[in-house]
Formats: C-alpha cells, structure tokens, sequence
C-alpha cells in the first residue's frame, strides 16, 4: 500500500460512527473544559480549588443559586430549540440575539402602551407581540434567502447589531421614563406586565415552565411528526427533499420564523421577568450563547435542556467567582469559547481518523 | 491522409498495454486489456459508459494502479505509481471536469498545477509561445470566470502542452464544446500528432473518431472486443461493434399497450440548472397504460434532467406540457404529482432517492406519504410505514438486518432493490425509472424486470431510462434515444435495429427519418 514518494496526514471519515460517542462527546467537551479552565486560573495566578469551587459548585448549592440558574436557562433553552431546528435543516440563523431585542421592544411596547392598566390578557398579548416582533425580524433573513438567495448567516447577525441600536434609540429617546432622571430606562412595567413567580423569594418566573414545555414541544415537532421529518430530510440530504416534494423555501421561512418567534419570546420573559422594564442591553448575549447550547445539546430538544443549565452555570458560577475571588468577568465568555471549541475539537475525532498515508494512493 | 504523420512499424509504441486487468468490488472494470499507440498516432479509445474506458485511462495517468499486466513505455516496462510519475513519463491529461479556481487567473491556475516551483514571468511567456504555435488563443491574466467552457478547456491543454507532453490523454473532449470549437480542438489536435506527440483520444462519438482518428480500440465489458482504422468503417459499423451483436434473449410480453394515454409529454423545454447541465429541446411523447417505453442514450446526454422533469423536482413551464390521465401536471411539485400517481426511482440512490443516515423505514416515509396514508394530521405513522418497509424488503428480497437499518448501511444493490421496489409497490399509474438494474445482480435484475412487467400488466405506464441497451431491448414495447438533451421518434423495440440506436445514441443526425409506430409525440421529434 505504500508506495507514495511523500507521507501526508490523511484525513479519513470513519467508517461507523457509534451512537454512544453522540453522548459522550458533549460530556467530554465540558470535562475538558473545567480542565483547561483550572489550567487557565493557575496561570492567571488564582487559587484553582476555590475558584472552580465557586464557579462550578457554589452556585448549585442553594435554592435561590437553583433558582437562578433557571431563569439564566430558560431563554438558552426557548432560542437553543428555534436555532436547533434551523440548524437541522443547514438554516444557519446566528441572529437570535437581534430576534430577542425585538421580541422584547414589541413586548415591552405592548406594555408601555398599557402601563397602569389592569387585565389578564396583558402577558398574553406581550408574549404574542413578543413573538410576532421576533418572527418578523427573522423574516428579513427569510426573505432575502428564499428570494434572492442571501446567505443568512450575514444577513441575520447583521441585524443584530441594527436591533440592539433600535432599543438604544427608544430608550434613550421617546420611550425612556419621564420621572428617571434621565437615565436610559423605560418606565417600570406595572404588574399587570410583569411574569408571576413561581417561587416567593426568588426570580423564578412562570416563562421557566414555558421554557420546558416549548423543549418537549420541539422534541415531539422533530421526532414525530412530518414537518420535523421534512426539516431533517432537507438539513441531510437536500435532493431527497427535493425528490419527496418538499418545498425549500416553505422549510426554511418556517425554521427562521420559528427560531425567531422563540427568541422574540425569550426576550419577552426577559424584560416581563427578571428586567421589569426596557433598558439598553436586556441580554448578556443569549442570543449567541444558545448557538452553543443547541450544538451542545446535540440538536436534541431534550440535549438542549441539560446543555442549557450547563451554560446557565457558566453565566451565574462567573458572576459569583467575580464577586467571591475576583475572576474578570470575560472568564465566562472564555468558558463558552472553550466549550463550543472543544465539542468540535470532539465531534471531529469521533467523525474522522487522522492518519499518515502516502501522498497518492487507489481510488476507485 | 490521416496515417501521414505515423512512423514505421519498427519503432516501439508510445505506449502498451499488455493485459491490464482492474477489478472493483463486485464488477471486473478492465479484463486483460491489450492495445498499443504509436507515435504521432491520434488513437482513439471507443466504447459506452461502463464499459471500462476510464478505468483503463486512470491506470495509464497513475490514478489507479492495474491489479495484473504491464504498461510499457516506449518499449520499456514502468509503473505509474501516481499522476505526477505520468506527468514525468511525458503523459498529459485533459480530464472531461476542469479543476479551475474561477476567481483566479489563467497564469495562477496553469501555475498552481505545474511540478515544481515556477517563476511566473517566464511562465505567462511560455504561455502565451505555446498557445500562438498551436492556436488556442489564451490571455494569462484573464480571470477564469471570465472565460467561455472552450476557453477553460484550452486552460487545461496548455498546462499539459506546457510539459511537453509525449501524449496527451483527452477525455470525451467535445461534451462540452460548440461545434467550431470542436474543429479547432481536432486542428490542434492533428497539429501535435504531426509533431510527434500521440494522442488517446476517449470517445463514444462515432463521427469524430472517424474524422480525427488514425486507429481505433473498442471496448465493451472491460474487454478490447475490436481495433480498426476509423477511416476504412462507417460509424454504423463502429456502432455495432461497441455495442456488440449479443443481445439478450428477450422473452417479450404479449401484446404490450393499451389505448389510454397515461402519460403525455408535449414539446418540454428545460434550460440547464447548472454550467454544463444539458437543455431538454422540445421533448414530446406519450406512454399508454400497459406499455413501457424506454429511453436509450449515453450518460449525461439530458437523462437526469428528464428524470426531474417527469417527477417534478423541476417544474415545466406550462402546466400542459406533461399530463397524467388527461390532468395537466407540468405545473405540479414532486408531492402533488405522486398523488396524482407519479411514481419515480433516480438514479443516484445515495442522498436523492433516499436519505443515507435515516432507516429504512423513515426511507418509505419519504416517497411514500402521499400514497400509502402513512400520516395522521402531522404524526407519522410509525407502525404503518415499517409494515411497509417490511414487505418492500421481503417482495425484492433486499438483504438487510432490519428496517431500521440506516439506508446508507446497505449494499449499493440491496438499496437499489428497496428504492425501486418502495415505488413499485406503491402501485403508481406512471413510473418513471432510471437505471432500474444499476449494480444488481442477474437474479435481482430479473425480479426487477419482472416486477415491471406486472405492474405494466395492471395497467401502469412504465418509462425506464436506461444506458444499458440491452436491458431496453428485452423489456420495452418502444424505445427512443436521447442525445444533447434532443428525444429522437420512438422505434418499436421489436422492429428496432441496434446500429441505427448507436449511431442516434453517437449523435449522427440527417439520417433517414425513422419508421414512426404510433402515438402523436412522433410529430414533435426532431
């Protein structure tokens, strides 16, 4: 077999790729990050047994450091389903983050507009606007990719950055609050406007709930039912959907209106729960960070649960080693770099074998 | 005056080949081949899709490696251990798919294939020497894009001619060329061979080899079944001979056809999808209910796109141009023709007629929804479908653990069996199928054939498209051949005479009109 002047590293897709390695590669990739994160913190000259004690640990020993990790989870898991089912279908929508923003100006609008009224069909008609200004925004990406052919992964990360200058633009401008000594916030959404908790005491909210059962709902869509089957037959092989009669263009509007119906969502339990009101920055990018939690998660809506507590963790155990040892707050992004890095690094072994070969070998 | 520029017989070949075998999982591709090219010969290699011409040429570029015989050069023995040993041998090959970079120049490209390093000045002179001294007029900084496929072809020849080559290898040169370019390619050609330089020149282009070429080998099967001299045979006679006189013992069914019009194709145009995809011209015919109509024709001559057009993966431009049962269905996408009772199998199985990393079972959930009632409101019905899957696989026989294994885990045969039977059963009205036998074995093609002759039976219109002649010979009522996306007038296949096939299937256009049996899409054909 070898008779090639020059060796080379081949890179070889694996013959069987085993089902166990589906699971094991994202635990793995989380193991492999603590380490390096312990590699990470000796260099940076902090005590490695407490740091990751309270980074990983601490949080998870109380109801309320629970509680939290929740909330932070919540809009992980509602985008990282939407993004998931794109993901499935090769729709690349990386403008969640945008998604959200809107979702929550439309809610938040909704809620201005009915401030110190009182009513039950108030959240209700905040989540749906929160949802219709999702969708709509993700119609732009939609609609260049059907019709034009736009690839929207620009298109949609994009617009992220309009979005979040459209909030900036309305709380500092018209829709700030009267009486806020001009600081860049909207008035305090009245109750009628804001999330009932779940757990007194805590930010537990009712959209936690929600959260879970939009998971399983997006666990039943992909596995059961013809739509989820139409969306992996295109994400797999994009002629077989053609050959079956499935409508391209139909699949992809529906996987980008979903996601960002989902966000817009997220980003409506965010300013109705934890926020309270509209404010310039509402999300510390859980928009992207879902992007990781759906690969995390192995694009499973019921993966993406757990994988979403385990980035929650990183959010809440970096502001808690922020405040007990003094970690820098980027640490965390670092933590998600290294995790989405190290899952790929994974998936990549567990695909193809790495191998030296001959330069020139039989093909047939 | 073709042989003008050939030494003696004295001088060793260019060349030899002396009984090259290549054998493949499951097919012999090459069966002791033998043939030699002389110098300053134009030599042309003939024979239909499969029947081991490439195989052969890969071997000599060192692509492939023989399994047995020798390759000889200029009378002494080498092994060709990879292209770039070729390339230092002095072989050359032009290959039918260019691997330009679009968005780089003519010199950057020639560069990027040349052994070595290169200094680029001196590269665009020799580039612009070469392409004067053998007219193929290219500008080194052109961008590639900018560029015709007749001028990326001439990219391609002078990076060979760049290393001065002893010979050139063409692969089925003209596929993509206007017929002007073809003339200057042959003068360019004759050219090179006057300068000693041979040529094998790959083909199944009767007339071309007739005018170019100084000799000829046949190949059929992995054999050499012939040589001779191009210019002493008709292409008729050249077409006998790469499809052979054998055919098949053909067991026909009674009285094949009925009188309704199941499917009707009326004047279909198509442009090409992509850059180098073939243009359906003005295609008409119909099939009746009971009778199977084949179309003949070499690879890529305009087969997939038919194939999509009838199953409508790609739509006509009117919803008249193809009608099922009297309903226009031009119009239609492949789900609602399906329940219109179009039924289809592609050819490529792999990721177009299923899906490789899903189970049998999702397989049958695929092409069979619209038929089979395998949905209630959105929920697939799980149970129904592996019912289904399971009697496709016991009815063909398809050697599988299980339904629910993955469709890519199954012998490339074995699949073939299941996508073809997964429609047949279907009980389609219509049913389109591409090479229904590709890669299966006798036993399984016979169930196959059969399968479609009962379907046929119960009434269905059957089109098979085929590049196996043979096959259309023993299971059609009528046949017609494609050939540059052109569909020619249908032939009763049992009045149907092989040379005239092979030489529609070569292209020899202005022959005499051909014998018109029934149906209307006569009038429509070129």
């Amino acid at each position: 077999m070898v008779r090639g002047p020059l060796m080379r590293l081949r890179i070889e897709p694996r013959q069987e790729t085993s089902r166990l390695m589906l699971y094991v590669t994202p635990v793995a990739a989380v193991i492999m990050t603590v380490l390096t994160g312990l590699v990470l913190f000796v260099l940076m000259g902090y005590a490695p047994g407490p740091t990751l004690y309270y980074f990983f640990v601490s949080p998870l020993l109380t109801l309320y450091g629970l509680s939290e990790l929740m909330v932070k989870a919540a809009p992980l898991i509602m985008i990282g389903v939407g993004l998931a089912m794109g993901f499935r279908a090769n729709v690349w929508n990386i403008g969640a983050e945008g998604q959200l923003t809107c979702g929550a100006i439309a809610a938040g609008g909704v809620a201005l507009a009915l401030w110190e009224q009182e009513g039950l069909w108030i959240l209700p008609l905040m989540c749906a606007a929160g949802i219709a200004g999702g969708a709509l925004y993700a119609a732009i990406p939609a609609f260049l990719k059907t019709r034009f052919d736009v690839n929207e992964i620009l298109t949609s990360l994009m617009l992220t950055y309009v979005a979040t200058l459209l909030l900036s633009t309305l709380v500092y401008g018209p829709w700030k609050d009267p009486a806020g000594f001009n600081f860049p916030y909207s008035r305090m959404f009245t109750d009628a406007a804001i999330l009932p908790i779940l757990m007194e005491g805590t930010r537990l909210h009712v959209g936690t709930l929600v959260a879970l059962l939009i998971a399983v709902a997006g666990w039943v869509l992909m596995t059961f039912t013809i739509i989820g089957f139409q969306i992996r037959v295109l994400g797999q092989a994009p002629a077989a959907a053609r050959f079956a009669g499935f409508s391209r263009s139909k699949l992809i509007w529906l996987c980008l209106l979903t996601s960002g119906g989902l966000a817009g969502l997220a980003g409506t339990f965010e300013i109705a729960g934890p926020i309270g009101q509209l404010v310039p920055v509402i999300s510390p990018g859980y928009g992207f960070t879902a992007i990781i939690v759906a690969f995390l998660g192995r694009l499973h809506p019921l993966g993406i649960i757990l994988s979403g507590l385990v980035m929650a963790l990183s959010y809440i155990g970096g502001e808690n080693a922020q405040v007990e040892v003094g970690l820098p707050q980027a640490v965390t992004g670092v933590f998600q770099g290294l995790l989405l890095f190290f899952l790929l690094a994974s998936d990549f072994v567990v695909r193809y074998r790495v191998r030296l070969a001959p330069a020139m070998g039989d093909r047939p | 005056m073709a042989r003008d520029g050939l030494n003696s017989d004295r001088t060793p070949p260019r060349l030899e080949v002396k009984g090259v075998s290549k054998r493949f999982p499951g097919v012999l591709a090459n069966d002791h081949v033998d043939f030699a090219v002389r110098p300053g010969e134009i030599h042309a290699l003939l024979g239909e899709n499969g029947a081991g011409k490439s195989t052969l040429v890969k071997m000599i570029y060192g692509v492939l490696q023989p399994d047995e015989g020798t390759i000889l050069w200029d009378g002494q023995p080498v092994s060709v251990v990879d292209p770039r040993a070729a390339r230092r041998l002095g072989i050359g090959m032009v290959f039918q798919h260019f691997s330009l970079f679009e968005a780089m120049t003519v010199l950057e490209n020639i560069a990027l294939g040349m052994d070595g390093g290169t200094d680029m000045r001196a590269l665009a002179d020799r580039i612009i020497e070469v392409s004067r001294t053998y007219g193929l007029p290219l500008e080194p900084h052109r961008e590639v894009h900018t560029l015709s496929v007749g001028e990326r072809q001439r990219i391609e020849i002078v990076r060979c001619l760049l290393q001065n080559p002893k010979l050139l290898i063409m692969d089925e040169p003209t596929s993509v060329l206007t017929p002007q370019e073809v003339e200057r390619l042959f003068e360019t050609l004759r050219q090179l061979a006057s300068e000693g330089c041979s040529i094998l020149y790959i083909s199944h282009k009767l007339q071309e080899i007739k005018v170019l070429c100084h000799h000829a080998t046949i190949l059929r099967g992995g054999k050499v079944v012939a040589e001779c001299d191009p210019a002493a045979e008709t292409a008729t006679t050249m077409a006998q001979l790469m499809i052979g006189h054998e055919v098949r013992t053909v067991t026909r069914r009674a009285g094949g056809g009925g009188d309704v019009v199941r499917l009707a194709v009326e004047g279909l145009d198509l442009p090409p999808e992509f850059l180098h995809g073939v243009a359906l011209r003005n295609i008409s015919f119909e099939v009746k209910g009971g009778e199977i109509f084949g179309i003949a024709g070499v690879a890529g001559n305009g087969q997939g796109e038919l194939m999509m057009a009838l199953s409508g993966e790609r739509l006509a431009h009117h919803a008249q141009v193809i009608r099922v049962d009297g309903l226009p269905a031009g119009r239609l996408f492949a789900g609602a023709r399906r329940r219109l009772g179009v039924c289809c199998v592609p050819e490529e199985r792999n990721g177009h007629a299923a899906v490789p990393a899903m189970s049998l079972n999702e397989n049958v959930v695929l092409s069979g929804h619209h038929r089979l009632h395998l949905l209630s409101s959105i929920f697939i019905k799980a149970a129904a479908a592996r019912r289904y899957a399971e009697k496709v696989v016991k009815a063909f026989d398809v050697r599988t653990p299980g339904t629910m294994a993955s469709a890519g885990s199954l012998s490339g045969g074995n699949l073939q069996k299941f996508v073809v039977g997964r429609e047949i059963l279907q009980a389609p009205g219509v049913l389109v199928v591409s090479q229904p036998t590709w890669g299966v074995d006798a036993g399984a093609a016979a169930t196959i054939h059969q399968a479609l002759a009962d379907l046929a039976r119960d009434g269905a219109a059957i089109v098979v498209i085929s590049q196996d002649l043979d096959e259309l010979l023993a299971i059609t009522d009528r046949l017609a051949v494609i050939n540059v996306g052109v569909l020619s007038n249908p032939l009763v296949t049992a009045q149907a005479d092989v040379a005239e096939i092979g030489l529609l299937m070569g292209g020899v256009h202005g022959l005499d009109p051909l014998p018109v049996p029934h149906g209307a899409g006569a009038a429509h054909a070129p």
